[in-house]
């Protein structure tokens, strides 16, 4: 039996992923696009039928979604927050991937289980045990520092904390992973060219491991960008979060609550491309420094 | 093991006798663990107590009002608080089950069949990934209102079924547990191409989808954003929304602490449960095949 008699077997098999994807990605993203480029016209009072139409506006909406002082500033704390996640987490990350494969390690499979813990717990109910943590009347940590986590200023890296929290583990566990397929022959030749552990993890399981560190910064970002649930469960908490803390939470506002869907789809695209453009330009980055010298 | 493998292993033995430190990774370790088990030891302490031991006594004592707590919150809004854990194992478990199905059959196809258009459907299928889910939930919602279906059991589950990574490790799965010898051997014997897929391969590719099927039911299990998006009755609320309400509303109410720590504490243990059982499953790259 040749290529030729499983006609259409193949297609039949994908026709549930493609029908899938035309619906819940390819539709919602056209749609989202198309939402983008109009917005309701009012004429006259905005009374009687026909007073509201909905018209072809361009990138009317985009240019709104640039110049928007509330969005930049959502932006602006996203940074700040991002940056911190991304350097601690994925340090922390690689710190005990290395940890966990040097050659002398006690209670190596408990600290692993217990690092990884967290990702079983979900984005909502991290932040509410973090929240708890940090709450003035409950706070276990208060005995020790006198500081009020849910601050202007302290709320932040109050954030970036249950976001390290939650994700120190699964990155841990993906750079583990990928180290553990490295031949163990390579670290032998440089104990045997007299290198210590600490250099053959600097110098030769870090650069190895360079594609998997790559693959968890990407996934990473794209992820902090998004950030929502964390800002959202903390308000109740606080009043240091505006509900437009986050650009994710202002889409939000303006999709549900102001009814506006045309910046909330504008911003939407807004935030995808933003999140698109620094993982490739990441990707670049660290592909010309990593691969380009050669 | 072979005997290189063995030297190896005594070399190292002999080097570490001259390496005493040990101590140092052992210790980072440790910390990191304490760090990530540390709030959810004192969640399950802060569970136990009663509305006035909370806040009187000291942070690791156990107190003594566990069961009091249980009882109010199944009792809080007629059991809403059942409604919502059943509402998750349904999302999580339904959800986890149509999206390991499709990824398996999808991920073999794609691994095992040569035909027209079959690179532009892999990377069609795995773009996916970047699409941040932002740019989905909204349309979705729209969407699904246009039809009728927003504020149902199926706006949850229906747009979480594909999942483009799964698909990814289906595909690197497949190629490395399901043998072409195998397959040609079936075709020879008269075996028609549903019966190939259905009989040979998805048994073969089991262990990878056990592991598929934990990381997608996790998946859906902690997602907030499409239920708060999609759902408006909270009796369709899945634990994480339901949780959020709960503290959106008791958060200035000192009163209710121990009603929203003792579900946080409680939505917890499902997963940490099926975390700790099936350790062996929780992979993050298939390539090597079978599962050990």
């Amino acid at each position: 039996m040749r290529r030729s008699d499983r006609g259409a077997w193949p297609y039949l098999f994908l026709t549930p992923a493609i029908v899938l994807f035309t619906l819940f990605l390819a539709v919602p993203i056209g749609y989202t696009v198309y939402l983008a480029m109009r917005r309701t016209k009012v004429s006259g009072l905005g009374l009687g039928k026909g007073a509201r139409r909905e018209v072809f506006v361009g990138f009317d909406n985009f240019a709104a979604a640039l110049s928007d002082a509330e969005l930049w500033q959502g932006w602006l704390r996203v940074l700040g927050y991002g940056t911190l996640v991304l350097v601690v987490m994925l340090g922390l990350a690689l710190v005990f991937a290395l940890m966990l494969d040097a050659t002398r390690v006690r209670l190596a499979r408990f600290s692993r289980i217990a690092i990884f813990l967290p990702y079983a717990v979900p984005g909502v109910a991290a932040t509410l045990l973090w929240g708890f943590l940090y709450l003035p009347s409950l706070s276990p940590f208060r005995a020790i520092l006198d500081v009020d986590f849910l601050g202007a200023t302290t709320v932040t890296y109050s954030m970036a904390n249950v976001a390290v929290w939650g994700g120190v583990g699964f990155n841990m566990l993906v750079l583990y992973t990928a180290l553990r397929a490295i031949p163990r022959d390579l670290y032998e030749a440089a104990r045997l060219d007299g290198a210590s552990e600490l250099q053959i993890a600097l110098r030769v399981k870090v650069p190895l491991l360079t594609p998997a560190i790559i693959l968890t910064t990407v996934f990473s970002i794209i992820a902090t960008i998004q950030v929502f649930t964390e800002p959202t469960t903390l308000r109740p908490l606080t009043n240091t979060i505006s509900s437009t803390w986050s650009p994710l939470m202002k889409v939000y506002r303006d999709a549900f609550v102001t009814g506006d869907l045309y910046s909330a789809a504008a911003t939407s695209i807004v935030i995808a491309a933003i999140s698109l453009v620094l993982s490739f330009g990441f990707l670049r980055v660290v592909r010309n420094r990593a691969f380009g010298e050669g | 093991m072979s005997t290189p493998t063995e030297t190896v292993a005594a070399r190292h033995r002999a080097a570490g006798g001259r390496r005493p430190l040990g101590v140092v990774p052992t210790a980072l370790l440790l910390i990191g663990a304490l760090y990530c088990v540390f709030p959810v030891i004192w969640v399950l302490i802060a569970a136990t107590k009663s509305p006035g031991e909370l806040f009187s006594t000291s942070t690791l004592s156990f107190g003594t009002g566990f069961l009091d707590n249980v009882t109010d919150l199944f009792a809080y809004r007629d059991g809403v608080f059942w409604l919502w854990a059943g509402n998750t194992l349904l999302y999580a478990g339904g959800g986890a089950l149509l999206s390991t199905a499709v990824s398996a059959i999808s991920g073999y196809t794609l691994a095992k069949y040569r035909f027209p258009g079959r690179g532009l459907i892999f990377n069609l299928l795995i773009g996916g990934i970047l699409v941040p889910a932002v740019v989905l939930a909204i349309p979705q919602y729209l969407l699904f209102s246009k039809i009728g279906l927003a504020d149902t059991y199926w706006a949850v589950l229906l747009p979480q079924i594909l999942h483009p990574y799964s698909i990814y490790l289906a595909r690197i799965y497949a190629a490395a547990a399901v043998p072409d010898s195998l397959l040609e051997a079936g075709r020879i014997d008269g075996a028609g191409e549903w019966r190939l897929m259905s009989r040979v391969a998805m048994p073969l590719m089991v262990p990878g989808m056990v592991t598929i099927f934990l990381f997608q039911f996790v998946a859906i299990w902690n997602n907030f954003l499409l239920p708060f998006i999609m759902l408006g009755d909270d009796g369709k609320f899945p634990l994480t929304v339901g949780l959020f309400t709960l503290l959106a509303s008791g958060a200035n109410q000192p009163a209710l602490y121990n009603l929203i720590l003792t579900g946080a504490f409680l939505s917890l243990l499902p997963l940490i449960a099926l975390f700790l059982t099936m350790q062996r499953y929780w992979r993050t790259d298939l390539s090597s095949g079978a599962v050990k």
